[in-house]
């Protein structure tokens, strides 16, 4: 990995604001075509049986078939209810958690409060602790509360996380000057007018980032969801499993029905991108 | 604690923190912040600190499914059973040998893309987004895919080596190739992300140093070795904790890799510590003993953690510098 790190741009100084080299671009170019070509070659996949797979000389191309292998597919597991379900799911995440941890964000931010760096710091220290340490209590949770197998089980436990709360409150501390909540106060106004006329104006990049991030984390969670929820009311992670595991005549139609649910999101990822990279850059940055 | 400034990702975001003392001041006594904050709190005390306290007292019983409400007090059986039973140190040892594999060379490649990405390019924004992609594509789907390119007969990855003159790989059976066929998923999954995360923190590096480094004389390799891997430092150890939990806690992968069953493998060969909590627990109807691997599981990722961090602040006081690790925190579940 050593010559790779430095063979770009060779005999000039580093740290962003060098010209890449036709080297740089060779080894960018091969990353990205390792990125996309497992997606790439799952159409592939998608649209030829197993014995063209096995020929000596493996197809490159997709074919029609793909359409005719989603079809079968879609008829062996519920991959339609298991994208309504992942949209649902995915969806109340997003706007459950940016709402909520807005709000705790502003008031660790900008509120004065007993034990507020306790109670920061006891956030911080939760987003170590792995998900699997509670998972079977939980589930006898949602049992008891008669929520397993239903959607909500999935959405309760995540509703506001550590990560979003800490995430918008070092946004809330840099971004909304002390000057307009002075401001504010002076004309009389109460914490929670502030909140929604000086602190939500100022933060909406901020919470339109984590409402993307929270959206493709739920939507690829598998752990809890599978533990949780059915195969007859899943979420699209749980449809792929039972998609996989189940009987297919061809690998054909397991490959095509994980082609269909995954598509949606790449495209929105797709289209999305710049913003999703930048907020993963700049929560990198922030600390 | 906003350990470094950004340089162009939301140029507003980089006010200094600091007038917010002024604010605290300002409105004292705000005792509508508790009820701002209650939700996070209500949502932490009942699915995260009630569950890990459940499970502690679960770990003591012989918990079943069946008779969840009456189990009997065993004290430490569990974990006696647990470290005398040759399933939990295979799948230990499988667990660090795949985490090994999984994240070493993910880390490296991760930083060397990020040293490429913080050229001047043409096109960045496309490769970003393109190196993320696999990051979009969730565990299943990448697994489900990724089995059949390892797939013995089908799979392409076998028609390359047979392409090459090279042997065909048996990537389910034998133990190295399929560690390192889970390992590849991971891999796949988490170096365009990791090394995003990289590039944020190269972009915060001062200019000045690498020109100062410059005019002293120093390489681009120099540079690289004084000025970036310093700079990046509290980045790098972030990456390793999160990369640690993420590795301890491996479970969908070899779950999809063997079909959904928990077994990982017919000899067990890639079974991670995930996998044979979820075998006890679910397969086995032996919570209890599934709360004591989760149990285990829990102190070797605190563990973990911790001789990361010492081994980094050695090195940081060595250096005279001071180690923080809060400077990595915030991503921690993005993952």
């Amino acid at each position: 990995m050593k010559r790779t790190a430095t063979s770009g741009g060779k005999g000039a100084a580093s740290g962003g604001v060098l010209d890449a080299n036709w080297m740089t671009y060779v080894v960018i170019v091969l990353v990205t075509l390792v990125s996309i070509f497992p997606l790439y070659y799952t159409i592939v996949m998608a649209s030829h049986t197993n014995a063209e797979m096995a020929a000596s000389r493996p197809p490159i191309l997709p074919t029609l078939s793909v359409f005719d292998n989603v079809k079968k597919a879609l008829e062996l597991a519920p991959l339609n209810r298991g994208l309504i379900n992942s949209v649902i799911v995915a969806g109340s995440l997003a706007i459950g958690t940016v709402a909520l941890s807005t709000l705790a964000g502003f008031a660790f931010a900008k509120l004065r409060f007993r034990g507020s760096n306790i109670l920061l710091a006891i956030c911080v220290a939760t987003m170590m602790v792995p998900l699997q340490m509670g998972v079977i209590p939980l589930y006898m949770l949602m049992a008891k509360l008669g929520l397993a197998g239903h959607l909500t089980a999935v959405i309760l436990p995540s509703l506001c996380t550590a990560f979003g709360v800490f995430f918008m409150r070092q946004y809330v501390a840099s971004a909304v000057p002390d000057e307009l909540i002075e401001a504010a106060y002076m004309d009389g106004a109460r914490p929670i007018r502030v909140f929604w006329s000086v602190v939500v104006p100022a933060v909406r990049p901020a919470m339109a980032v984590l409402g993307m991030l929270t959206f493709l984390m739920a939507w690829n969670d598998f752990f809890w969801p599978i533990i949780v929820l059915s195969s007859q009311n899943p979420t699209i992670q749980v449809s792929f499993q039972s998609l996989a595991t189940g009987y297919a005549p061809q690998q054909s139609i397991v490959m095509a029905g994980t082609l269909y649910g995954t598509l949606p999101v790449l495209v929105v990822f797709a289209l999305l991108g710049r913003q999703i990279v930048g907020g993963i850059m700049q929560g990198a940055v922030k600390g | 604690m906003t350990v470094l400034s950004q340089p162009d990702v939301q140029p507003e975001a980089a006010v200094t923190p600091r007038p917010r003392r002024r604010a605290r001041n300002l409105h004292p006594g705000s005792r509508i912040a508790y009820v701002y904050v209650l939700p996070f709190f209500l949502v932490f005390a009942a699915f995260s600190v009630y569950p890990w306290v459940a499970t502690a007292w679960e770990s003591l019983h012989d918990t079943r499914l069946s008779t969840y409400n009456q189990s009997n007090w065993i004290g430490l059986a569990n974990y006696h059973n647990l470290f005398t039973n040759d399933f939990f140190w295979h799948a230990f040892r499988n667990t660090i040998t795949i985490g090994i594999i999984s994240t070493v060379p993910q880390l490296c490649m991760a930083l060397g893309i990020a040293h490429l990405l913080n050229y001047r390019l043409r096109g960045r924004t496309f490769f970003r987004v393109a190196i993320l992609m696999p990051y979009a594509t969730s565990l299943a789907a990448a697994t489900v895919i990724f089995a059949e390119l390892f797939d013995p007969n089908l799979g392409l990855i076998n028609w390359s080596l047979h392409a090459l003159h090279l042997p065909s790989v048996d990537w389910q059976g034998s133990t190295w190739p399929s560690q390192i066929a889970v390992s590849t998923i991971v891999i796949w999954r988490w170096t365009g992300y990791n090394a995003l995360i990289y590039l944020a923190g190269m972009q915060a590096i001062d200019t000045d140093l690498y020109e100062a480094a410059a005019m002293d004389g120093a390489g681009r390799w120099a540079q690289f070795r004084y000025v970036t891997l310093p700079g990046l430092r509290p980045t790098i150890l972030f990456t390793i904790v999160v990369s640690t939990i993420g590795a301890a806690q491996l479970f969908g992968e070899p779950l999809l890799y063997h079909n959904g069953l928990p077994d990982g493998g017919t000899q067990n060969q890639y079974q991670t510590l995930g996998l044979l909590m979820y075998q006890q627990g679910w397969t086995n109807d032996r919570l209890g003993l599934a709360s004591a691997t989760a149990w285990t599981m829990f102190l070797i990722i605190i563990l973990a953690v911790c001789t990361n961090l010492l081994i980094a602040r050695r090195r940081e006081r060595r250096e005279g510098r001071r180690a923080s690790i809060v400077a990595a925190v915030p991503e921690v579940s993005v993952r």
